[in-house]
């Protein structure tokens, strides 16, 4: 049954499971954040481990395909000390017919403490975290076209490590807006953390109108879309999730909506760029930009490791 | 109210000699976030030694991790030298089970393999669950386990007690 109180919070408003930004709090952002921090500086020890998911482990249940957030979600379960098992279950259960819930009941049977989720419906992870045992733990590793809270939390902290403050910021998301999650979770997350503007750029077929009533700006001209803004946020053109000609052609796009050196002058001088990844060079932005000195996209593959430390230290910490 | 008066300047000015005597050449002093890095920060000062003092926080060691979770921002640790080789003196403000320290040691651990480790606290208020003993404690109290004990610092730098809970 669903509870009216949000499924990721405790009773006393504690993080138990993360699978969504959207109504998670200021103070528990912000907890993220700060916890992320402290965990960067474990790269730069001699012992790069720390024990606190030391006897835990956890399953990283991949049904989509993803290189680089299960590897870093990897990279992260182990320098807590966790054990880390990772199932390719596209290949397996699922293609045999297996259902979600019946596959969550076997691998809580191997006593899993924590779930790391990606799967192409939207709502997967909030399914299993409503039915797996209370001392389980789910992160949302991305699902649907809903959301992918820890890409989302990852650009967060990229933007306040190079711009400190949220509240006098202009950032602008630009691309392929509606197939995205991490444009979802970045919106909300942008929102809670007081950015005064958002704008969502793009052509009409990508950017819904609705985006308006979350409080954002929407472009369909690149140049308005970016002139001043203090970061900008280029999305990958997702020609898998694509159905239709929603597109003349990937050349076309480019010219519109590619960033290049020329667009992203219009931007503020020290505007950053940033990029979840993997990147299309020359579909929606140009090498010298990828490559330049604005670019931002490398820094946010480290600083995501963090951040997933960061979540998966505090929902175990916390008890249902 | 407590009844108990611990005059944390009077005490402060014995650790600072009993540290005296624990220094070598080689040794840095580590003080315990947040509490001990204050005593080591005015130590390092009053024993005018080179350099900066380390700090150190034992939140990701924690043995209460399950049950209490993170607390806060977590990593305070700056430890401004090579910790491989060096003589360590560990400076906290309160000792009572001992759990801290043996985190702290762990922490430490994460960084190199020190000489040697030593402790200097404020109170040692009893109570330990762990073998674990200070060479410097310039005050030892009981006090009921239902009370807490803490440094507090005012704006001025001066040092005094906070006792919280009943008495």
């Amino acid at each position: 049954m669903l509870s009216r109180r949000n499924p990721q919070l405790n009773s006393h408003g504690e993080l138990i499971h993360l699978l969504s930004i959207e109504g998670l709090p200021q103070a528990v952002l912000n907890q993220i954040l700060d916890t992320a921090g402290s965990f960067l500086s474990v790269n730069d020890r001699e012992v790069k481990k720390v024990p606190l998911l030391r006897g835990k482990s956890v399953f990283n249940l991949f049904f989509e395909n993803s290189t680089r957030t299960r590897t870093t979600f990897e990279i992260a379960a182990k320098r807590l000390s966790a054990d880390v098992i990772n199932l390719d279950i596209a290949r397996s259960s699922a293609a045999k017919g297996e259902s979600l819930l019946d596959t969550i009941a076997n691998l809580s049977a191997m006593h899993a403490d924590m779930f790391v989720v990606r799967h192409s419906e939207s709502g997967a992870p909030y399914l299993i975290a409503q039915h797996c045992a209370p001392h389980v733990h789910v992160v949302n590793a991305g699902d649907g076209r809903h959301a992918h809270p820890t890409q989302g939390l990852l650009d967060m902290y990229t933007i306040r490590h190079y711009k400190q403050d949220f509240t006098k910021l202009t950032v602008a998301i630009v691309g392929d807006i509606v197939h995205s999650r991490v444009a979802r979770s970045d919106i909300h997350a942008l929102t809670t953390l007081g950015v005064p503007e958002i704008r969502a750029v793009g052509p009409k077929t990508l950017v819904p109108g609705d985006l308006r009533e979350m409080g954002v700006r929407v472009c369909h001209d690149m140049k308005e879309g970016i002139r001043g803004a203090d970061v900008v946020i280029m999305l990958r053109l997702q020609n898998e999730r694509m159905s239709g000609a929603m597109l003349p052609s990937a050349g076309e796009f480019f010219k519109n909506y590619g960033l290049t050196p020329e667009k992203l002058a219009l931007a503020k001088p020290d505007a950053i760029v940033m990029h979840p990844g993997p990147i299309n060079r020359g579909v929606e932005i140009d090498s010298a930009v990828a490559d330049g000195t604005h670019s931002v996209i490398l820094p946010q593959v480290t600083f995501g490791i963090a951040v997933r430390m960061a979540v998966m230290s505090i929902i175990a910490g916390n008890n249902a | 109210m407590s009844t108990l008066h611990l005059d944390a300047e009077a005490l402060y000015a014995d650790l600072l000699s009993g540290v005296r005597d624990l220094m070598k050449p080689d040794t840095v002093l580590v003080g315990i976030w947040s509490g001990g890095a204050w005593l080591a920060e005015r130590l390092q000062r009053d024993l005018k030694l080179v350099g900066e003092h380390g700090v150190i926080s034992s939140a990701l060691h924690r043995d209460d991790f399950s049950s209490r979770g993170m607390t806060a921002a977590a990593d305070h640790t700056k430890l401004p030298f090579d910790v491989e080789g060096r003589r360590i003196v560990l400076v906290d403000d309160v000792l009572y089970t001992g759990r801290t320290i043996r985190a702290t040691l762990n922490e430490l651990f994460d960084f190199g393999r020190p000489a040697s480790v030593s402790l200097a606290v404020l109170v040692d208020r009893g109570g330990r669950e762990l073998p674990i003993h200070a060479a410097v404690s310039a005050a030892r109290i009981t006090l009921p386990s239902e009370q807490r004990l803490s440094l507090a610092r005012d704006a001025g730098g001066r040092f005094s007690f906070d006792i919280k809970g009943p008495n």
